[in-house]
């Protein structure tokens, strides 16, 4: 009998197999069936594996020393609560991928460049969450990084992929670099890099505040917080739809695991000045990350900004735990840490959802641009009622999953009161603030999204000639869609899964969920707040349905489909619709005049002429114009410089080499 | 006897260091080679000494080398050679003497606080000589960044590697196949810059490095 550890590492092993395979097999048809077929049995079976672990006795911890690797260190490998989660997160996100990918992948014009990295990217992301020494870790970050490159590369020849490729691999290898400085802290100058002896160290001081920087750039670059996002929004649509249900639903959650079993885990208890740090940075990434997904227009990269907000609310949850855990409040720190992980679940099934989402339209009209979609209701009946669902849960509404995380971490923004620092207790309220924000400007961009995509009349010939698609997509939209439904009425189950994660890692576990009457959640105390999410849906249930009766009833005339009204014009186009950027407009005159310099501009013809008037609206990315383009406008002053020592003469290059020569003595003869 | 012997290659050591600046004001091709000649009869007499202090036989193979290769045969050739190229015998320094005069002495007081500084555990004969050589090998390299003229780059080349048999020797128990290889290493550098600078004078009929850089159309 292998133990659990060695049974995931095997399905590693076996998913870098077909990833082999599928370099040969990516010229046959039957390559699509069979590669995803295998990833699908794989990710399921690893995914059911550690999940009965995990409601089991999710205590256990496994270790496991592979001979590979540096040949003084090997490879540790470990298996407790904290990446049993992260691997049921992930390979679920994972075997739906692939489930997807069955019908999605046979509309792909170049299979060779996805199928062999889409294996290897899968299994990347288990060896982030198996890894226990500094050295595996970074080498399956790497391994993870590269490969969903590849896939960001898949369509190399699209416009703006090649750029979106080019800015991701960079951010990829600074935020790796911040990660290896980080391990280079924790690892101190004993130099052992097992996460055990890691752990067992005392960290303090100005070491563990540059390991938590240089965690938050590391792993915060990947995961997306603001200002380290500018890679995000270009990658994730960039990649093949399944792809980017999985780099952004899964593939972030990687990255906030590291920040958690650093932070967390490794680093001991923090002090609570770095929880300041995090929630700002957390409320900041929220308000930002949706308000850029409301200037977007292309759906893909609307969903992958919603992704950065999403991040955003996790890492509030997450420096709320911080704040907690500092002093010394255990239980309020649990449900903070319970929220951020119920969260983290939440996120990886409606995103996934909305990319497939997304993925389905864009095989049935070619088009990611909403003003060139609409109506799609009518042609897509399936696909519009799961998107509809996924809108409606990331929109945090109940009764699905997404209000029940966002209630939850509510509940802790509301046990603020008790912390003893008054800096905290006035910021938290404040993060609440910018949550709640937050939270409504999700649901209206959702409106904006859903709206404007399958509703309304089409906008173009594309859409007018849409069908649904295929049963394997549907199937596995409809998957997630029941289970967004499902962690929403029963959020008791989830939680008491969650309670061996929180326990392991803050030492405290919320009560049991399950026991309680009628289904209901009592994260603390009755008197502070409650939620049943079966006695909502009832309520749903019952009021919809007596609605409708109603309107059946007491409606004078039968339903009838009668032509548009074109508010008073001859012929009325599609395009004089109401489009998403017309619903845009208020909040973009709101928010986007200070954070994006955004200017509306109207040209009218000069009185007597027939032409049309103009409008044009103007947008500012200013994170990327003031921070990103000022460092490339250094690097390209300084190596335009640089550029002449190309071209020294003899005595030159002598020179260069004998005054660095001497600087270094001078520095050693100053510090010696 | 004991502290005789330390005096003897103290001041060995020194005599190198001072004629490593007297290379720096020569501005003459043929009196360069003379005192590079005169550096290295002192480096085959510094290196000898230590043969006998130490009792280690085969450092007089390292003088005879040093004596032999730098101070007759390699002095000697690079006359013929600069006879046979005909070429103008003044060396163009880019900085005046008096600068680079003073940039030696803040050479030689940085090699010796660091040498006196990392070496403190040493004992103290390794410790002067380790940080004459640091001095010399600065100097060389001062005289090859100063002048413009490729043979005087040639000369300053082989005075830094004086400088790092001064080092090698200082230190007790250094093989003798080392020594040898820097010798052989030295000899073949000379035998490859020498065919260059035939290569340089046939192409530009000068062996200013400036010309090189015309050569590529750089500069002037």
């Amino acid at each position: 009998m292998m133990s659990a550890a060695a049974l995931q590492l095997s399905y590693v092993g076996a998913l870098l197999a077909v990833s082999v395979l599928a370099v040969v097999l990516a010229r046959w048809r039957i390559g699509n069936a069979v590669i995803y077929g295998a990833t699908l049995l794989l990710c399921s079976a690893a995914g059911l594996g550690v999940l009965r672990a995990l409601i089991g006795d999710g205590a256990a911890v496994e270790r496991l020393v592979l001979p590979i690797g540096l040949p003084w260190l090997g490879a540790h490998f470990r298996l407790d609560a904290l990446s049993a989660f992260f691997l049921v997160v992930i390979n679920l996100g994972g075997a739906l991928a692939s489930l997807y990918a069955l019908g999605y992948g046979r509309h792909e014009h170049a299979p060779q460049r996805v199928l062999p990295f889409f294996p290897a990217f899968l299994a990347g992301m288990n060896m982030v969450l198996l890894a226990d020494d500094a050295f595996s870790y970074l080498l399956s970050w790497e391994f993870m990084s590269l490969a969903s490159w590849a896939l960001v590369m898949a369509h190399h020849r699209q416009s703006g992929n090649a750029q979106a490729g080019y800015v991701y691999l960079v951010m990829a290898s600074f935020g790796t670099l911040a990660l290896l400085l980080a391990f280079g802290f924790l690892a101190g100058p004993a130099g052992d890099y097992g996460f055990d002896a890691i752990r067992a160290a005392p960290h303090s001081g100005a070491a563990a505040t540059l390991v938590l920087v240089l965690m938050l750039l590391g792993a915060g670059s990947k995961a997306g917080l603001v200002p380290l996002h500018v890679w995000l929004p270009l990658a994730h649509p960039a990649a093949p739809s399944h792809v980017s249900a999985l780099m952004s639903g899964v593939m972030t959650k990687v990255a906030i695991y590291g920040f958690i079993r650093v932070v967390f885990d490794l680093l001991g208890r923090p002090d609570w000045t770095a929880s300041v740090v995090v929630l700002s940075l957390g409320g900041v990434t929220a308000v930002m990350g949706i308000l850029y997904a409301l200037m977007e227009r292309d759906l893909k990269r609307l969903l992958a900004y919603s992704t950065i907000e999403n991040v955003g609310i996790i890492f509030v949850g997450l420096g709320l735990a911080l704040a907690f855990q500092a002093n010394g409040q255990g239980l309020p720190a649990a449900l903070a840490f319970t929220a951020a992980l119920f969260h983290i679940l939440n996120h990886s099934l409606f995103k996934s959802l909305l990319f497939f989402g997304a993925g389905a339209v864009l095989v049935a009209t070619g088009e990611r641009n909403m003003d060139r979609l609409g109506g799609l209701i009518h042609r897509m009946p399936a696909t519009s009622i799961v998107f509809l669902i996924g809108a409606v849960a990331i929109s945090a509404l109940p009764p699905f999953n997404g209000f029940v995380s966002e209630w939850l971490t509510f509940q802790a923004v509301l046990q603020s009161p008790q912390l003893p620092q008054w800096g905290l207790k006035i910021m938290v309220p404040a993060i609440g603030g910018m949550l709640a924000l937050a939270a409504a400007l999700a649901a209206a961009c959702f409106v904006k999204a859903y709206g404007a995509s399958f509703l309304s009349r089409p906008r173009s010939p594309a859409a007018e000639n849409a069908q649904e698609v295929d049963r394997f997509s549907i199937a596995a939209m409809a998957i997630l869609a029941l289970l967004c439904l499902l962690a929403g009425v029963f959020p008791g189950l989830v939680m008491d899964a969650l309670a061996p994660v929180s326990a392991e890692i803050l030492h405290i576990r919320l009560a049991g969920q399950t026991e309680l009457p009628w289904l209901s959640i009592v994260p603390i105390d009755l008197r502070k707040g409650s939620y049943n999410g079966l006695l909502v849906l009832a309520f749903i249930a019952i009021s919809a349905t007596l609605g409708f009766l109603a309107i059946l009833r007491l409606s004078p005339h039968a339903v009838r489909r009668a032509p548009a009204w074109g508010c008073g014009f001859a012929e009325p186009v599609p395009q004089a619709q109401y489009s998403p950027d017309s619903f845009a407009q208020p909040i973009r005159r709101v928010f986007g005049t200070l954070l994006f310099r955004a200017r509306d501009h109207v040209t009218m013809p000069p009185p007597g002429s027939v032409a049309p008037a103009k409008f044009s609206a103007e947008l500012h990315d200013l994170v990327w114009e003031n921070l990103y383009g000022r460092i490339a406008a250094i690097i390209e002053a300084v190596s335009t410089r640089l550029n002449n020592m190309q071209l020294l003469s003899i005595r030159g290059y002598l020179s260069l080499v004998f005054a660095t020569l001497v600087a270094l003595l001078v520095v050693i003869a100053i510090w010696a | 006897m004991h502290s005789l012997a330390f005096d003897i290659s103290h001041s060995l050591a020194g005599t190198l260091v001072l004629i490593s600046f007297m290379m720096l004001y020569q501005d003459r091709l043929y009196s360069l080679f003379n005192v590079f000649a005169l550096h290295a009869v002192v480096l085959a007499a510094s290196v000898a000494w230590q043969a006998m202090i130490q009792n280690a036989p085969h450092l007089y193979v390292t003088a005879a080398i040093a004596l032999v290769f730098k101070a007759i045969v390699i002095p000697v050739a690079l006359h013929r050679i600069i006879r046979q190229l005909g070429i103008h015998r003044d060396i163009e320094t880019v900085v005046g003497i008096g600068p680079t005069m003073l940039a030696g002495m803040g050479l030689v007081a940085l090699s010796m606080v660091i040498m006196l500084r990392v070496t403190a555990e040493a004992d103290a004969l390794a410790r002067e000589d380790l940080a004459f050589a640091l001095s010399v090998v600065l100097l060389s390299l001062l005289v090859m960044v100063t002048r413009r003229n490729a043979v005087s780059q040639v000369v300053g080349f082989m005075s830094l590697e004086n400088g790092l048999v001064l080092a090698a020797t200082g230190a007790k128990g250094m093989p003798l196949v080392v020594e040898i290889s820097v010798a052989f290493s030295i000899l073949i550098a000379f035998i490859v810059i020498g065919i260059f600078l035939f290569r340089i004078r046939e192409r530009f009929d000068s062996v200013d490095v400036g010309d090189l850089d015309r050569s590529r159309g750089e500069r002037g």
